[in-house]
């Protein structure tokens, strides 16, 4: 069971909503589209799905070109944001409704349709109307009732935007257990990197229609291929600094400079992008060698146990994430230290030249 | 900038109220300081949003009276009542321009045009719009639209307090952090006393000043971030705020330990025997996996979150996570786990039980 | 969005199709047809081309109707569209009296046109209708067959009772779609009344109101069956709107060629206007998104 998506493309009066891609999602596995608002995550799930027809390329389904094919005639199921279910119908006859379709006998249906319910953990629901129940309770339903068709093909079109945040945590903690009791092909289209990493699986990261990188989430995650990548794959966003290289020292900012090791050794001098995560900023030197930053404290913002530092280097906005709780002066000058190893490097045009260190011993 | 006092204040939805079961609020007693910034948390459904629409004038309270500065606010009109609120989705006046709509509430109050357009320019400065004042608000993007919105809670310089309906809720991501931080630093310079209500755990803790956590129509803790991380009062507090939520389990106490069955976990104070429904909570940013001494778990699941991973474990049958820092080694040998015990919590019938210091 | 194809949708539209064109196309093509012809009866006929249209263009008679039309119009939209308005802003929005007034105000619409005129005319009559018997009652020289202002004002406070509950009733379909928190926030910014109705509720209504516009415009403008049934045109032809006048050629004296060319004019003037109302109204719907 594999979905092959072979140099489809969308363009819609004269606007490419879909650059010409190559996908292929094998069975059982959990793929998310992670991208900010009309990158192409819902074109591309339409496209998925049949709901679209690719203005090029094709699309095969188990070896088979089902680029022509209706979606009533593939086996999908699509979960939207909106709490999608039918409101005149009970929570029983919504979850039963795709295998009445399909014709399936009324013992087959009970039995499918308890168990994806106690699943969802809407069992004492079944006889209610879906507009008695709370949010969260929704969208099970639609959870439950995409399940049920056990279709090969699962689409989920962020369906915990709508939620409570604590809502959106616990569900997500019951998503990878359906999926793995399903063992179909899941996509997920998300627009926040953390929930990319608690969904696992593979992740491909879009910007604006195109599809900039897709594998295993850790690893698009530690080993962005380019600047657009990590950006779209960091929240808080990902920090950049211009850097140049010269000889055997990297220089930056006013003159500074740190010696250039590991990674870094084996570049051709030149102009690069340095990129680094908020978490890896630091107020205390940890390392000898760090890179020191001179930076101005903006913003504080405490989150309990952690601070977010927001930050002006030379007119650049950065933010920070520290560890425990620290009161600090805003609008003085604050030291800031950067392990070497946490840093990035691109070249001018975005793309990767060398990762950070830390991710390749990870 | 006004001091908020809430006196026996509750209000019910139904017509004759007969139990408490019938209140949305249910009786609330407190003052909120002149120039500091509230957040009210909680899920939906516990009267946050009831809460704020009664200090707008919105909604007229069924019991107890509101006071701004100690002048009694109850009977008063929203307009005389002075206060600006930002609401979910962005309100915009769309036939006008960004201009237009800044300027709405000081020409409905009759002040001089130079004066008028002197605030427009320094709130448009301020909420980073001067360069599209003289836009039509109509094709502007949502997060645009919303800066409108609270640019126009700002316009006027006396305001009482700004209100904050989960503003960011239409915003993406990305956005929500320049909007945040920019709500922060106008809190700073300006100091008007802001309430900013939100399911939003981290909204509420980086936005605030002091946080108040309500569930079901009932204000259970109100304190800083810090306190309210540490010390939770209510396990709904400790389930509520931080991701994943306070480990909660049930618990012997007696002395200065906890056991669990039968294995101790050592507490820094000292409790007498306790009836009820003992629980004891820790944060898994407390709770350390460990190969050694230790209470033994059931690793379930490792997830990789980037800057950090949670560890979702078992422990005698009650579900715990772990958070441990992107630098730990887990191995595979790690099936105990200690307990800080500076942040161990106890809880009889869900509210915090305080010790004798040993 | 780019729905996959579905040929048996075709047949499912055949049967409204052939309808359409019977009742419709055909129909229209004979009239063409007339236009450009002549007869002296018969069924002779034979190729008259442009000549009835050049007629029509020069004939008095059509121009003066034409013109009377347009006024009837205008007034009819000047009064209609801001009293329905008026209607749908004080009707109340939630409670027990929403199903009532909603009710009440669609009673006018749900009377057949001609009962409609037949109403008017026993209404207006001064000997035993209540309205001319009072009027006449308060020394008010009122009569509608003799008196041309008095027909007017007849026929047009009839059409506005008729038709004014439309717009009502649309308008405020269109102002019950304005969430509360626009009113909300119009308190907190201390705005007046009429800054609430110009700044959000009008914008906000302005979709349903150019179809609101657009359907009294066409009604109006091809008025034929309540006027006639009250006044016939008269006195004189001093209400003789474009329709009547229209029939009183084709049947009356049984001009076809005339009348045919007429029509098609007539047909053309609506599709016209109308097609420049959808062009505002789309460029507003453009602009909005």
């Amino acid at each position: 069971m594999a979905l092959e998506l072979k140099n489809v493309s969308k363009v819609v009066g004269g606007q490419t909503h879909i650059h010409p891609t190559d996908l292929t999602l094998s069975k059982g596995t959990m793929n998310v589209l992670l991208g900010p608002t009309l990158s192409g995550k819902t074109s591309l799930m339409r496209l998925m799905a049949g709901l679209d027809k690719p203005t090029t390329g094709q699309i095969f389904w188990n070896g088979e070109d089902v680029t022509g094919t209706r979606v009533q005639d593939r086996e999908v199921a699509m979960v939207y944001q909106q709490f999608i279910n039918y409101p005149t119908m009970t929570v029983y006859d919504n979850i039963a409704s795709p295998l009445r379709i399909l014709g399936k006998s009324r013992q087959e249906i009970d039995a499918a349709v308890r168990k994806a319910a106690d699943l969802m953990q809407l069992g004492p629901m079944l006889d209610r109307k879906p507009l008695e129940l709370s949010g969260g309770q929704q969208q099970r339903c639609a959870l439950a009732r995409a399940l049920v068709k056990d279709a090969g093909l699962v689409l989920l079109d962020e369906p915990l935007a709508n939620l409570d945040y604590k809502l959106r945590e616990e569900l997500r903690v019951e998503i990878p257990k359906i999926f793995e009791e399903a063992g179909s092909i899941f996509v997920y289209a998300t627009t926040e990197p953390e929930e990319a990493l608690l969904l696992g699986g593979a992740t491909a990261t879009l910007w604006e229609g195109r599809v900039t990188q897709f594998g295993a989430t850790p690893t698009v995650y530690r080993q962005p291929v380019d600047a657009t990548t990590a950006r779209v794959f960091s929240d808080p966003p990902m920090n950049f600094l211009s850097v140049s290289k010269m000889g055997a020292k990297v220089m930056f900012g006013d003159g500074q400079s740190v010696p250039a090791v590991g990674p870094l050794e084996p570049l051709p001098d030149g102009r690069y992008l340095a990129g680094f995560r908020p978490n890896h900023v630091e107020i205390i030197s940890h390392s000898a060698g760090a890179m020191v930053f001179d930076t101005t404290l903006m913003v504080t913002e405490l989150n309990g146990s952690e601070t977010f530092v927001h930050l002006d280097h030379h007119g650049e906005r950065w933010v920070g994430l520290i560890h425990g709780v620290h009161d600090l002066e805003l609008g003085a000058p604050l030291k800031v230290y950067l392990d070497p190893r946490h840093v990035y490097i691109f070249g001018e045009d975005g793309k990767l030249v060398a990762p950070a260190s830390y991710a390749l011993a990870a | 900038m006004a001091k908020i006092t809430l006196d026996n204040l509750a209000h019910s939805y139904l017509t004759n109220p007969s139990g408490e079961a019938d209140y949305a609020l249910k009786e609330l007693n407190h003052v909120w300081s002149d120039g500091e910034a509230y957040a009210l948390l909680g899920a939906s459904g516990c009267g946050k949003s009831t809460l704020l629409n009664i200090i707008s004038g919105l909604l007229h309270p069924s019991k107890g009276r509101i006071l701004f500065d100690d002048v009694d606010m109850t009977e008063a009109s929203t307009a005389d009542r002075n206060i600006a609120q930002v609401f979910q989705f962005p309100v915009v006046y769309d036939t006008m321009t960004v201009r237009d709509n800044l300027a709405f509430p000081l020409k409905n109050r009759g002040e001089s045009p130079q004066y008028i357009a002197e605030r427009v320019q320094q709130i448009g400065k301020m909420i980073g719009m001067e360069a599209q004042l003289d836009k039509r608000a109509r094709g502007l993007t949502a997060d645009a639209k919303q800066k409108i919105s609270l640019g126009r809670g700002m316009v006027r310089e006396d305001v009482n307090a700004l209100l904050f309906d989960e503003p960011l809720t239409v915003i993406d991501p990305h956005m929500k952090w320049e909007l945040r931080t920019q709500l922060k630093s106008l809190h700073n310079e300006f100091g008007h006393t802001m309430i900013y209500v939100t399911h939003d755990q981290t909204e509420a803790l980086t936005f605030a000043d002091k946080v108040v956590v309500m569930y079901d129509g009932r204000v259970v803790q109100i304190g800083t971030p810090q306190e309210l991380f540490e010390r939770p009062e209510h396990t709904f507090v400790g389930y509520f705020i931080g991701s994943p939520g306070m480990n909660v389990i049930p618990a012997a106490v007696e002395g200065m330990t906890a056991s669990v069955h039968g294995a101790e976990i050592a507490l820094r104070e000292a409790f007498e025997p306790l009836r009820g429904k003992v629980e004891i909570g820790v944060r898994p940013e407390f709770v350390t996996l460990t190969d050694g001494n230790g209470l033994p778990v059931n690793v379930r699941r490792v997830e990789d979150v980037g800057r950090h991973r949670i560890v979702r474990a078992d422990l005698f049958g009650n579900e715990i996570n772990i958070v441990a820092s992107e630098d730990t080694h887990i191995s595979p040998e790690m099936t105990r786990v200690t307990f800080d015990p500076t942040h161990v919590n106890v809880y009889v019938d869900d509210w915090r039980q305080a010790g004798k210091a040993a | 969005m780019d729905k996959t194809v579905n040929h048996k949708a075709w047949f499912l539209v055949l049967p409204v199709l052939v309808l359409v064109a019977f009742s419709a196309v055909i129909p229209l093509m004979t009239v063409v047809n007339y236009s450009v012809q002549d007869t002296f009866g018969n069924n002779e006929f034979f190729w008259a081309g442009t000549e009835w249209f050049r007629d029509m263009l020069r004939d008095d008679r059509m121009w003066d109707a034409l013109g009377r039309q347009l006024m009837f119009s205008a007034i009819i939209l000047l009064i209609q569209i801001p009293l329905g308005v008026f209607i749908a802003l004080n009707m109340p929005k939630k409670g027990f009296w929403v199903s009532f007034c909603l009710v009440v105000m669609s009673l006018p619409l749900l009377i057949p046109w001609n009962v409609v005129g037949t109403i008017w005319q026993i209404f207006g009559r001064v000997d035993i209708g209540l309205l001319g018997y009072t009027l006449a009652a308060i020394g008010i020289d009122y009569n509608y067959t003799s008196d041309p202002v008095a027909a007017w004002i007849t026929i047009i406070v009839m059409d506005v009772w008729h038709w004014t509950s439309l717009v009502a009733l649309l308008a405020y379909a269109g102002l019950k779609s304005i969430p509360d928190a626009y009113y909300q926030a119009a308190k907190i910014d201390q705005a007046s009344r009429w800054n609430v109705f110009r700044y959000i509720e009008l914008p906000k209504m302005m979709g349903v109101l150019m179809i609101a516009v657009l359907l009294r415009f066409m009604d109006s403008f091809m008025i034929y069956t309540e006027p006639f049934v009250v006044t016939g045109g008269g006195p004189g032809s001093t209400t003789t709107m474009l329709s009547i006048d229209l029939v009183k050629m084709a049947l009356g004296q049984f001009d076809l060629g005339p009348a045919a060319a007429f029509s098609i004019m007539y047909f053309l003037v609506i599709l016209l206007i109308s097609w420049v109302f959808y062009t505002v109204m789309t460029n507003l719907d453009r602009q909005e998104g």
